[in-house]
């Protein structure tokens, strides 16, 4: 190893990557806009469309409609005089939500008779519907208490305390906000995209253009200039992850709470992963294209294992498995745990001990295979 | 050493395909030598063996004394390599692409500027140092990669096609560089398929289908290679005389050169019989005359005779 050589490596990479415009702004547009896109798409499932056929017209009934908006997961926009008209607004998508008031509603909640209201929900996005259902089921059991009491009260006598009282907290997310799940994985998808796409990019285009023919003439040796490929692009994601983490903060007001240094180090492990699986794949790769297509073979399934957008403990248990061979998996796991929970190695030390033991296989075998291949 | 670089039986298949077919030669210090044949003949293939980038399937290649299989380490750090794609980063300015191949060679601070500023000043693109490479000329760029090649002053340079797809002024500056390092006393190897530039050349050999067909300067083997006299047929319509000039019975074979036709004779009293047959036709000659065989001749009638050898 020439340090010489090396550094005249790393010199051409740098002002090659400080030339390529279109590379660093889609380092800066690519979070912006997968933040905004995760971060926002998937709170939707507040301020729902709501239609409301009121066949009561009644105080009681406007209570009733007032605490389904109290909950901010309904928006009533739509008034109703006929079913058929809730469903034509459900059916044309312009509601999400149908409440329909029986015209006895107040007669009956007055009598303290059991009252019926029918809450339809449109479920062809089944996570969403599942929220509204057991919201509106809250709503109900709430004001049937609430009613209960104040009729015992009437009468003059005080409620008995519910046999049982199930309390409910939300730790590390009180407000349980989306985008305190999303922006951990949106920062670890982002890492891993460009660094691996990057790595792609900077040996394939060698090979395309023909100066690998050139470079291997030289007396550079392969371990050189692997390593002064992959440095400048480690610098280069450490900025970006910077640039993520401060957009995060100011803009979706997710700030870290544990160690930054450790979140820094963490991420060197996943970097040699993910510029690992760029070395792999450019190896078998005679262009971008191909690259390109295998990296999506790649990288798809880990999105879809790792727990990005939906809870790994949901996946059937084969494919549970394979997603502990995911780096992606450990790193969002650690990320979270950084950054919303604000734990340390004392709680992550076993996926941070994967990612380490992952990130040195597959480095290892992209040193093995780009020795070879350059030869 | 009287050798500096030496092919002894060298081989090369892919497979079925004998892309390199025993090939053996020497080159002598200082010496100019040209490796010519058409496109897949197997010349780039060989350059890439003695550069120890490709091991051979058979034989020994050996640069400066060392064994290119066994030393590539060696022979990497003592050669010069212009390869016959643009070697250069389009991205990267005209210096940017001589600093990187003086760092990868070796060379360090005042040394490193002195050698780039001298290649500058003698590309004529001092002014243009700072300009991205991908904006030179086609003659710049292949200049720009020779110098880039040669900065560290290897005794040893592989040319690939240097002057690939260049035109005629553009070529000649080149083999004036080329001629200028041989003076310096530094070996050159240079491919081509350009049968004009192997005049240049101190000694040189033909290689077609990944074998030697014939090798010497290029008068011995304008001496030694050609049986037979040319005859020089300057007629209208080219083409369609071509048909008739390869059917005449006194011709061996007949090529297009340039604006003319080549033909290959036994006896060069052949002329008048055959400029008769053409005007016979109603064709324009405008003259049939003996001409000294250039190379290309040479090469042409050395083919054709392998593949008459090959059909019988």
């Amino acid at each position: 190893m020439s340090w010489q050589r090396l550094a005249s490596i790393v010199r051409k990479e740098v002002a090659q990557l400080l030339r390529d415009r279109r590379t660093l702004g889609s380092m800066i547009s690519l979070p912006v806009i997968q933040l905004v896109l995760f971060g926002y798409l998937s709170s939707q499932v507040l301020h729902q469309p709501t239609v409301v056929w009121d066949q009561s017209s009644s105080a009681e009934s406007r209570a009733l409609i007032q605490a389904f908006e109290n909950t901010r997961y309904f928006a009533v926009r739509y008034a109703a005089r006929t079913l058929r008209e809730v469903e034509r607004r459900l059916d044309a998508g312009q509601a999400r939500v149908g409440l329909v008031i029986p015209p006895d509603y107040a007669r009956r909640v007055r009598a303290g008779t059991p009252a019926q209201v029918m809450v339809v929900v449109d479920a062809s996005d089944a996570t969403g519907a599942q929220v509204l259902m057991a919201v509106a089921g809250g709503v109900g059991a709430s004001l049937s208490q609430d009613l209960a009491v104040r009729a015992l009260a009437r009468r003059g006598q005080r409620a008995p305390p519910p046999p049982v009282e199930v309390r409910t907290r939300a730790w590390y997310n009180p407000n349980l906000e989306s985008r305190v799940f999303i922006v951990p994985g949106v920062l670890g998808l982002i890492m891993m995209f460009t660094t691996t796409f990057m790595t792609m990019g900077t040996i394939v285009r060698e090979r395309e253009l023909g100066t690998l023919e050139q470079i291997v003439v030289t007396p550079l040796r392969p371990a050189e200039l692997m390593l002064g490929k992959i440095l400048p692009l480690v610098a280069l994601g450490y900025l970006n992850l910077t640039f993520i983490l401060v957009l995060a903060w100011l803009w979706f007001d997710v700030a870290v709470r544990g160690s930054l240094v450790l979140l820094y180090a963490v991420t060197l492990a996943f970097f040699f992963s993910s510029l690992g699986v760029g070395v792999l794949i450019s190896t078998v790769s005679r262009t971008f294209n191909q690259a390109t297509q295998l990296a999506q073979l790649v990288l798809l399934p880990s999105i879809l294992l790792s727990g990005f957008l939906f809870p790994r403990e949901s996946l059937p248990p084969p494919l549970q498995g394979i997603g502990y061979g995911v780096p992606l998996t450990y790193f969002i796991t650690v990320l979270r745990g950084i950054i919303v929970k604000g734990v340390g190695i004392a709680d992550l030390w076993p996926q941070i001990l994967a990612l380490v033991g992952l990130g040195s296989l597959v480095f290892t075998l992209a040193i093995v295979r780009f020795q070879k291949r350059i030869d | 050493m009287a050798v500096a670089v030496r092919a002894e039986g060298l081989t090369r298949r892919f497979g079925a395909f004998v892309a390199v077919d025993h090939v053996s030669f020497e080159i002598a210090p200082g010496e100019v030598w040209g490796f010519l044949g058409p496109n897949g003949a197997g010349k780039s293939t060989t350059i890439r063996m003695l550069c120890g980038v490709l091991a051979p399937s058979a034989g020994r290649a050996e640069v400066l004394g060392y064994d290119a299989r066994r030393h590539p380490e060696a022979v990497k750090a003592r050669i010069g390599y212009m390869s016959q794609r643009f070697a250069l980063w389009s991205d990267l300015t005209v210096r940017e692409n001589l600093a990187f191949y003086a760092g990868v060679y070796g060379l360090r601070g005042r040394e490193a500027r002195e050698r780039i500023a001298a290649w500058l000043e003698r590309l004529g693109l001092l002014d243009r140092q700072d300009a991205l490479a991908g904006t030179l000329s086609g003659g710049y760029r292949q200049r720009l990669a020779l110098a880039a090649a040669v900065l560290h002053r290897p005794p040893v340079v592989f040319l690939d096609e240097p002057t690939a797809g260049m035109d005629p002024l553009s070529r000649r500056q080149f083999w004036e560089l080329i001629r200028g390092f041989a003076e310096d006393g530094t070996t050159v190897m240079v491919t081509t398929h350009y049968m004009d530039e192997a005049e240049h050349c101190d000694r040189l050999a033909f290689i077609d289908q990944g074998r030697i067909i014939a090798q010497g300067s290029p008068a011995e083997i304008k001496a030694r290679q050609m049986v037979g006299h040319v005859l020089e047929v300057r007629v209208e319509p080219l083409i369609e005389a071509l048909a008739v000039v390869e059917e005449h019975p006194a011709v061996r074979e007949a090529a297009l050169y340039g604006a003319a036709i080549h033909a290959t004779v036994d006896q060069p009293e052949a002329g008048p019989a055959l400029a008769a047959a053409l005007a016979a036709r109603g064709f324009a000659v405008e003259g049939v005359e003996p001409v000294l065989p250039s190379l290309e001749d040479v090469f042409v009638a050395l083919v054709e005779a392998r593949e008459r050898e090959a059909a019988a």
